[in-house]
């Protein structure tokens, strides 16, 4: 657990001081947000029918774009061959690199959106639920974005091909996320879109980090 | 940081391949306790690719490399780590400082070395609250070299330990690998100065 900790603690700590870097996902998530009203139409009641799914789309591609480097830096400088041959698990160490960039990328996402939301004309009664369904959904989108990385992490270009890889295998998140906040809009309980959305999240952050690690395992050789 | 007593390396018929080429074949040789072993050979001959099959990084095309009677692979992938590979990159964050890094290497290897002295035996004192982007190509291999002796492992692996570095830097790195199978370890040693490991080389491997 102490292995955890230190790499969890050691990306948030460069991830701080590369600020800059890991600030463009977010602000790509605002911009692409904004940019719907120009192309549909500043009215209303348009905005507040498409709110929901501008929302969930801009989180999910800035959630792709985030993860580009994850393991490429660590590849490139020669760290990974290190934690590989370190006592530690490697798929214990991928995990630790996946929470600590959910908590850069993820969680101010969930800030981020209510904000997105209300101009989007969303009820205020509905924000809690998208922000707890946004809470569920993003580990899930970076555990899979870790497998689409770690497939990716010897390749140049990867970045493009992560998102091949892995945005159709983000559709359940999509369905079960924009449902969520569509119930909350009605006012209508979401609790049943909450738990699959919760079940996904566990499913795929026990298995991510597997399949993750014998990626990288490969792609080192 | 005493590494355990009574490791093994046997290595049979070892060929290597990049790609569709052939890097060398039928490479047989037994490194046990205390025993050092140097690799030489022309650039592009295979020594960094034989360190890192031999690290369990990669597999060979044909024949084994078993440590204590494990496959090396095997055995990097486990939880004991018996090995320490130290390649042409220096692994270090250098968005961190020369201390973090250290203190990161130490909890990962799961040690409780005296940071302190390491760097001051380094002349890395001074460093140690700057980050390793700030520093230079000698100070980051020897900073590279402070995590090698960080890690509690029996076999050393070493890529060019001494480049970059000053006389007195590679008269540290000599002492070190003298210590270090004094006190039971083994090393396999790449290099372009076999004279300079000579006198200590049980074997030297011409690739």
């Amino acid at each position: 657990m102490n292995t955890f900790t230190s790499l969890f603690a050691r990306d948030l700590k460069l991830a701080a001081r590369r600020w800059s870097e890991f600030s463009t996902p977010l602000i790509f998530f605002l911009i692409v947000a904004s940019l719907f009203p120009f192309a549909l139409s500043p009215d209303a009641a348009t905005l507040r029918t498409v709110g929901t799914g501008v929302l969930w789309i801009s989180a999910l591609l800035s959630s792709l774009l985030a993860l580009d480097g994850l393991f490429r830096t660590d590849v490139d400088d020669g760290s990974m061959e290190q934690l590989l041959l370190s006592p530690a698990s490697l798929s214990l160490l991928v995990f630790a690199k996946i929470s600590a960039h959910w908590v850069v990328s993820g969680l101010p996402l969930l800030l981020l959106a209510p904000l997105v939301a209300l101009s989007f004309y969303l009820p205020p009664a509905a924000v809690p639920t998208l922000v707890l369904a946004l809470l569920l959904a993003t580990p899930t989108l970076s555990a899979l974005a870790a497998v689409g990385a770690a497939l990716t992490v010897t390749l140049r270009a990867g970045g493009g091909l992560i998102g091949l890889l892995v945005l159709p295998l983000t559709s359940p998140v999509l369905i079960f996320g924009t449902r969520a906040t569509d119930l909350a809009i009605h006012g209508e309980p979401a609790a049943g879109a909450l738990y699959l959305l919760g079940a996904l999240a566990a499913f795929c952050l026990s298995l991510a980090p597997l399949a993750a690690s014998a990626a990288i395992r490969v792609n080192l050789e | 940081m005493s590494p355990p007593p009574g490791i093994r390396l046997s290595v049979r018929d070892l060929e290597i391949s990049h790609g569709d080429r052939t890097l060398f074949s039928g490479l047989t040789f037994e490194l046990g306790t205390g025993e050092l072993a140097t690799v030489t050979g022309p650039n592009g001959s295979g020594k960094t690719t034989l360190l890192r099959t031999l690290a369990g990084l990669r597999l060979p095309a044909a024949g084994e490399a078993m440590l204590d009677g494990t496959p090396v692979d095997v055995v990097a992938h486990g939880l004991t780590a018996p090995m320490a590979y130290q390649g042409h990159s220096d692994a270090l964050k250098r968005d961190l400082t020369l201390a973090e890094n250290l203190r990161f290497c130490e909890a990962l290897w799961g040690g409780s070395a005296n940071i302190e002295a390491l760097t001051a035996e380094l002349r890395l004192t001074p460093c140690l609250g700057q980050r390793v982007r700030h520093l230079s190509a000698g100070q980051r291999r020897r900073a590279a070299l402070a995590c090698l002796r960080l890690k509690r492992a029996a076999l050393w692996l070493l890529d060019e330990p001494l480049t970059n570095l000053d006389t007195l830097g590679a008269e540290l790195v000599n002492a070190w690998i003298s210590s270090h199978l004094q006190t039971g370890g083994a090393a396999v040693v790449a290099t372009h100065q076999p004279e300079r490991f000579a006198a200590r080389a049980r074997l030297e491997i011409g690739l």
